[in-house]
């Protein structure tokens, strides 16, 4: 990856590499890989980490325990559909489901800027308790800080989450199949739409809200329907192609998806549209990809169904021998074209 | 390069032909769009909007031409014998 | 979504396509001015749909291209300074300019703010009386009177913490530039249709008349786009040089006279560099005499930011210019990639490299260099 000097000199003038960490760095593409790579996982590299998947699953005993950790810093604080602390629950709530894990316990730790008010810390508390009680968790333990006045964006949470496996399946990149059915759990696009709608400068008036919500209750439902479940994805930054991408790349297999299945609201596509932005590449708080075996692809979109979370599960595609890591997309015309993770965040756009 | 997205002109307001805005629908998000360059436009009516300013009004007659000149095409082609690719 | 929708419809699209293939008898290759368009293009695929015989060149539509490093660099300066607040449109913060891009500059504590619309950026001025804002106007004629407005009103208004930095860009000039090239291979043209929404079209006359060559007013939609190659190619084929308008439902010939008229009101014409390509005379827009005090650069010294030396040969402007495509740069994909780009049309979302990249083909064998 190193830019040697080694381009012609008729280019115009190489960015070099980034010495300085850039909020693209966070934007789940293609340089927040780069940068967990070459930082986290050179230096933290373990069997366990290296699986790449959104839980941890170890095994203590006869027990499979899954742990997972996750950073909320979103701005706004509150949101049409949700605030950062319902986001901190459902995300890490999300993550241990996504290993098939029945979520136990969140810790939640506290990074205050001196400053907020404490009624609005209360508001984000309160909405974290009522995401629990609606989730099944509890918020057993956790930690406070207070940085400095323009050290913070109002407050920093980082939950860690605990939960048990209590099934067979091992649900992971590494076990999903050539041939594999892609299921796609409903709509995307609503939660960075949501978040758009809401920063400054960029305001619309419609109720386009966030999609955050927990996910364990179709997937314990799926895990027990006796479906194979190689892999689950929740979606979140970086969008629907982030997510295929990263499992592509994980497993290296090859995908294939078709881009009419997949829906889109439309106040959604309104907005997408007129900020030039890609509904496949804009984030989700509540949606997920399952991986299982071709014939069993009806069985998981008829269990999805039952939960109005996964309402609108669909197939949207299939894990294929050729071309592994890439993903490749149909477009409504039959042409295909590589979808390709995102290099940064999507901006708006007026060309 | 510029992006310029069809909405429906949803209601209007301002008198100054300059500062006249209107809250425009795009599949239902809604947006304030700067109406100065189109004085003659009503709710209801379709625009085109860049960067925050309705430029065109969507003429909804033309819009229809390429299925018309689709369905002609159709009708000449059938009798060519011409096959698609 | 009305207006949309429809002109997405796969079952039309392919009749078009057979039209269009029952149409063609010769090689032609045509060139598609918006850099929007090459996107819409090779996000469905339509280049891989058409005959062999027609060919697609990507032109200079895309005005973060071809904003000169100067320009660029120039932006940077003023976003780095402690008391300016920088706004620019999206497409510009990944642009590299000699060192650094706005992002950059942005991570290093530089108060860079993207806006949807020029009237954000007088919002910023309004609210924040102690600050410099410095609005980054860039775009092609589409965009201009926008930019005009807010220019406009900001005297209107005696804003006096309100200034635009301007690289503004014009189409017909380009057009003749790429036509006079001894090695153009263009035979027609799809006009850019937003462009035209403002303009209209009675610039193209003389311009289609003068080279022989077919230009069609075009939209964005995949239907659009067949209709355009379709009207070319027929032009093309029954010996034809006319322009031709498929945009109907959004372009006049006379074009939006309010739009215009605060277009001439604020800007003149100036001579303008495109990066990769050089000055082309005539080919830019900059703020008129009256409104001058609003111009960044003269409020600003700039001067530690001289001109520039543009390489000598640059294979972005190669590809701008339809010479070169972006896979045939050695750089392509290796060296050159969004994460990491040489250039602004690697950059910029709708630059070929870039559209090129993200949509690029299956097929070909350039996936082995990732």
């Amino acid at each position: 990856m190193s830019q040697a000097k080694d381009f012609a000199p008729s280019c115009p003038a190489p960015i070099a590499q980034y010495p300085q960490v850039l909020l693209a760095h966070g934007g789940g593409g293609r340089l927040m890989h780069q940068l967990i790579e070459r930082v986290f996982l050179s230096a933290f590299s373990n069997p366990l980490l290296d699986t790449g998947h959104d839980a941890a699953v170890l095994e203590v005993g006869a027990a499979r325990i899954a742990f997972t950790t996750d950073s909320y810093v979103v701005r706004p604080l509150f949101f049409p559909g949700g605030t950062i602390g319902t986001l901190a629950v459902n995300g890490t709530v999300n993550d241990l489901a996504m290993a098939g894990a029945r979520p136990l316990a969140l810790s939640a730790g506290f990074i205050i800027e001196e400053g907020l008010a404490v009624e609005t810390l209360q508001r984000v508390v309160a909405s974290m308790q009522a995401a629990a009680v609606e989730a099944g968790v509890a918020i057993v333990t956790g930690d406070t800080k207070v940085v400095d006045r323009g050290k913070g964006d109002g407050v920093f949470i980082n939950t860690a989450g605990v939960g048990v496996v209590e099934h067979g399946l091992r649900i992971a990149p590494a076990s999903v199949r050539a041939g594999d059915a892609v299921i796609l759990s409903g709509d995307i696009g609503r939660h960075g739409m949501a978040i758009m709608a809401v920063r400054e400068g960029l305001q619309f008036e419609s109720a386009i809200e966030s999609d955050c919500a927990p996910l364990s209750a179709p997937v314990l439902d799926l895990v027990s329907s006796g479906v194979d479940v190689h892999c689950l994805r929740d979606i979140t930054r970086g969008g629907l192609a982030s997510a295929l991408n990263e499992i592509a790349g994980s497993a290296k297999v090859g995908m294939t998806i078709d881009e009419r299945p997949v829906p889109v609201r439309e106040d959604v596509r309104g907005a997408c549209e007129i900020l030039g932005f890609d509904p496949m590449y804009v984030a989700n708080e509540g949606r997920f990809i399952v991986f299982a075996p071709e014939h069993q692809a009806d069985r998981v979109v008829e269990v999805l169904r039952r939960h109005p979370v996964s309402g609108d599960a669909c197939v949207i595609g299939r894990l294929t021998l050729e071309r592994p890591g890439l993903v490749v997309v149909r477009s409504i015309l039959g042409a295909t074209r590589v979808l390709d993770m995102l290099s940064g965040e999507q901006l708006p756009r007026i060309c | 390069m510029c992006l310029a997205v069809p909405g429906k002109i949803v209601s209007m307001s301002g008198d100054d032909p300059w500062a006249r805005t209107a809250k425009v629908s795009f599949g239902g998000a809604i947006k304030d769009v700067s109406l100065a360059f189109l004085p003659d436009v009503n709710v209801d009516d379709y625009v085109i909007v860049h960067a925050g300013f309705a430029l065109s009004q969507i003429d909804e007659k033309e819009a229809l031409l390429i299925f018309e000149d689709l369905s002609k095409l159709a009708a000449g082609l059938d009798g060519d014998g011409e096959s698609p690719a | 979504m009305k207006f949309i929708d429809e002109y997405r419809d796969p079952v039309a699209a392919q009749r078009w396509l057979a039209a269009i293939h029952g149409l063609v008898t010769r090689p032609w290759t045509l060139m598609e001015v918006c850099g929007g368009q090459t996107h819409a293009i090779l996000k469905y695929g339509i280049d891989e749909l058409l005959p062999r015989e027609v060919t697609l060149l990507h032109g200079p539509g895309c005005p973060v291209c071809v904003t000169p490093l100067e320009k660029i660099d120039r932006a940077l300066a003023l976003a780095s300074r402690p008391n300016v607040i920088f706004c620019s449109f999206g497409d510009m913060l990944r642009v590299p300019g000699t060192d650094r891009d706005l992002l950059a500059v942005k991570a290093a504590g530089g108060d860079v703010r993207i806006v949807y619309s020029p009237l954000d950026a007088l919002k910023v001025a309004l609210e924040n009386p102690d600050k410099q804002v410095v609005f980054f106007a860039v775009g092609f004629e589409t965009t201009a009177p926008g930019n005009a407005m807010a220019v406009y009103q900001a005297r209107r208004a005696g804003l006096e913490n309100f200034s635009v930095l301007v690289s503004h860009v014009l189409v017909p000039p380009a057009l003749e530039a790429i036509l006079g090239s001894p090695s153009c291979r263009v035979q027609g043209f799809l006009a850019a249709g937003h462009v035209c929404a403002v303009m209209g079209y009675t610039e193209y006359l003389p311009i289609a008349a003068r080279y022989k060559v077919p230009i069609v007013v075009t939209g964005f939609e995949p239907l659009d786009l067949l209709q355009g190659i379709y009207l070319s190619v027929k032009q093309l084929e029954e010996g034809r040089a006319e322009v031709e308008n498929q945009y109907s439902r959004v372009v006049t010939k006379q074009g939006n006279r309010q739009a215009q008229s605060i277009v001439t009101e604020v800007f003149c014409i100036v001579d303008r560099a495109w990066r990769g390509i050089g000055v082309i005379p005539g080919s830019g827009l900059g703020l008129r005499d009256a409104y001058a005090g609003f111009d960044a650069e003269r409020r600003f010294d700039l001067s530690e930011v001289g001109p520039r030396p543009e390489p000598a040969e640059c294979i972005a402007g190669l590809v701008l210019q339809g010479l070169k495509k972006p896979h045939e740069c050695d750089a392509f994909g290796r060296r050159c990639t969004p994460e990491h780009p040489l250039g602004a049309t690697m950059v910029s979302s709708e630059g070929a490299c870039a559209a090129y990249y993200r949509h690029r083909r299956v097929a070909a064998g350039q996936e082995g260099a990732r």
